[in-house]
């Protein structure tokens, strides 16, 4: 039974929720991870799911829009099926990241922060992932790609397109 | 995947169970895994102490703080509950030490995370995970569900009777300033990450108020093997006041770029030239910025100096989080300054003035000079923003961002005339287009 009733999340996402809202000293605590996982559930943090997280952890809805705006990774528009991120920052820089992001654009016919008309892909161009060693880097949804060359990037592009591609949640 | 990468020159500490499966805890345990942590239950806080003290271990998130002292700290009896909390939010640019922790041996994250616990006299530690890191916080939740499936966490642990130790993990959601440990407290507790005064420092008012001990993922993950070898064997590997061994993340134009465990003190020469493979090519080195992207650039003349962090210290510039980042000659140094602050610029959080001004001025003065319009009173400009900014904003990263600008244009600043002038060195990487996206 979720503590809540008429959950908008899938029954498994809303016991994780119900989990998440006991499992810390201070309640508010989940309040990141919550956003987290509602938008892998829903593609983005819709106006329902900041009202069901307010109430969840009684806060006002105010106070969730309030943090929700602060990270960069939430979002309240849908991305694409596949949110392409490329790392542009030094160590990709250095070893071709905006070649790579610039094949991204030709390719998928879009830019920065944008979603192709079929909702397949959204290409965002990042800061630094943690692949520095590994440079270039992207990532798609959670999934990380390293030593990146244009060749590369079109076979991990028709992966994803032909859904081979792997969805870390 | 990270590709993992070796060297006859290693010294091999924190990386012994890499490649081996040891996420797994049954390998773990194979490999020596929870032995530290029985030997810090049977001996108590105040010999756990005494060994960090004695290894001379100083914290791998960037600033080198003495761990051992930091929790001396935490006073021993607290109204309120105190806390461990491990900082995984790695986000300086050119890191990614602690990714590979996570992937190849979080039980020694776990297990750091356990004896901090016992040394301040706290039941409750968080792990928490930049917002990137799904798929090894994953990694990390499964090796705390099997440490507390073997009764290591949870109530009376390893069967003590009255010894209970509890981990809640999680991840940020993208923001570089909240690896910052006051601001990384106020994500923790649902909150913008905002940075809080200081003092009061977290050992004394931390996490919901309670004393709490903030360090590095790498530091942590250091403590069993610390525990295990004894403090005075771990601080002979390094220099004086640098105990141990760390983790390099050797990026950017080399050979071999990856992560090597070297010993506190290596020359940075030797890590360029002989570990990484030197310059990428055989093209000729033009600067290394030598530990994350906040430190000030060393020239290709003064690399001979050692890792570590009183040695970087007197080179003007920092240890920082082991992250070097190599340039080769190719590079223009004017357009490498301005990815920099582009950077910093868009992870200002915005809370104080100096930091997001200054941040801001200094990114559009920069991409100025860069697009072509800049004129010689541009730099002196970007030289007096910076200065102001260091030590009068709410949180180091303002100085960030400050003291990476101050080395460039100091130890560049021909390089910036000659490129007003028109003569510019180096070959642009960011077109017109991708360079007002800088930063986004
Ligand atoms: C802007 C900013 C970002 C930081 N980011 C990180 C980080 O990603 N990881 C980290 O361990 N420390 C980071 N730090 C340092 C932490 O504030 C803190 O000093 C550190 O976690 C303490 O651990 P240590 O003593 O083990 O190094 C950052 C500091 C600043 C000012
Ligand atoms: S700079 Fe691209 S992953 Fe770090």
């Amino acid at each position: 039974m979720s503590a809540i009733a008429n959950s908008i999340f899938s029954p498994e996402a809303a016991a994780r929720f119900d989990k998440l809202a006991t499992i810390y000293p201070v309640k508010r605590s989940a309040l990141v991870p919550m956003l987290l996982y509602a938008q892998d559930e829903i593609g983005y943090v819709s106006e329902a799911a900041i009202q069901e997280i307010a109430k969840r952890l009684d806060l006002f809805d105010l106070d969730v829009r309030n943090v929700l705006s602060y990270y960069s990774m939430l979002r309240t528009k849908p991305a694409g099926k596949y949110n392409v991120q490329v790392c542009t920052n030094i160590s990709c820089m250095l070893r071709g990241g905006y070649e790579i992001l610039d094949h991204c654009k030709a390719k998928l016919g879009i830019g920065h922060k944008q979603v192709t008309a079929d909702g397949q892909f959204s290409l965002e161009e990042v800061e630094c992932i943690g692949a520095c060693c590994w440079a270039p880097a992207m990532q798609v949804n959670y999934d990380f790609h390293d030593d990146l060359t244009t060749i590369k990037v079109d076979a991990i592009l028709q992966d994803y397109a032909e859904g081979r591609g792997k969805d870390v949640k | 995947m990270p590709t993992f990468v070796s060297h006859p020159e290693e010294v091999i500490v924190l990386k012994k169970r890499w490649g081996q499966g040891a996420a797994d805890i049954e390998k773990y345990l194979e490999l020596d895994g929870y032995k530290a942590v029985q030997e810090a239950i049977a001996q108590g806080p105040e010999w756990i102490v005494s060994v960090m003290k004695a290894s001379g271990l100083r914290g791998r998130g960037g600033a080198g703080f003495p761990t051992g002292m930091k929790w001396s700290f935490v006073p021993k009896v607290s109204e309120k509950p105190k806390y461990v909390l491990v900082n995984g939010d790695e986000s300086e640019p050119g890191t990614c030490k602690d990714h590979v922790i996570f992937l190849e041996d979080p039980h020694s994250v776990i297990e750091g995370t356990m004896i901090a616990g016992l040394a301040i006299g706290s039941k409750l530690g968080f792990i928490y995970l930049r917002g990137e890191y799904r798929y090894l916080l994953k990694i990390v939740e499964k090796a705390v569900a099997d440490a507390y499936a073997k009764g290591f966490l949870g109530k009376n642990i390893f069967g003590k009777e009255g010894v209970d130790f509890d981990i809640i993990t999680q991840t940020g959601a993208g923001a570089y300033e909240v690896g910052e440990e006051s601001a990384l407290m106020e994500s923790l507790e649902g909150k913008r990450g905002v940075p809080r005064i200081k003092p009061p420092f977290p050992a004394i008012v931390g996490l919901y108020g309670g004393p709490t001990v903030i360090n590095n993922a790498e530091t942590i993950a250091s403590v069993p093997h610390i525990l295990m070898m004894g403090g005075e064997a771990y601080a002979k590997l390094g220099t004086e006041r640098n105990g141990g061994t760390r983790l390099f993340g050797i990026s950017g134009h080399v050979e071999r770029p990856g992560v090597y465990e070297l010993p506190m003190g290596y020359s940075l020469r030797k890590a360029i030239y002989e570990v990484a493979g030197g310059i990428k090519g055989g093209k000729k080195l033009k600067a290394v910025v030598p530990g994350g992207s906040s430190c000030p650039v060393l020239t290709a003349d003064e690399i001979d100096v050692g890792l570590d962090f009183d040695q970087m210290g007197k080179a003007g510039t920092m240890l920082g989080s082991g992250g070097i980042v190599v340039l080769d000659e190719t590079v223009s140094i004017v357009e490498f300054a301005l990815r920099v602050i582009s950077f910093y610029q868009h992870e200002s959080c915005g809370w104080c003035i100096p930091c997001r001004e200054g941040t801001d001025w200094i990114k559009k003065t920069l991409g100025r000079v860069y697009a072509g319009g800049g004129t010689k009173k541009d730099v002196d400009n970007v030289q007096y923003l910076a200065e102001n900014m260091m030590g009068r904003t709410f949180c180091p990263l303002g100085d960030a961002a400050a003291m990476p600008t101050l080395g460039f244009v100091k130890k560049f600043r021909k390089e910036f005339e000659d490129y007003i002038d028109g003569h510019k060195a180096g070959t642009p990487i960011m077109t017109e287009q991708q360079l007002v996206g800088a930063g986004h």
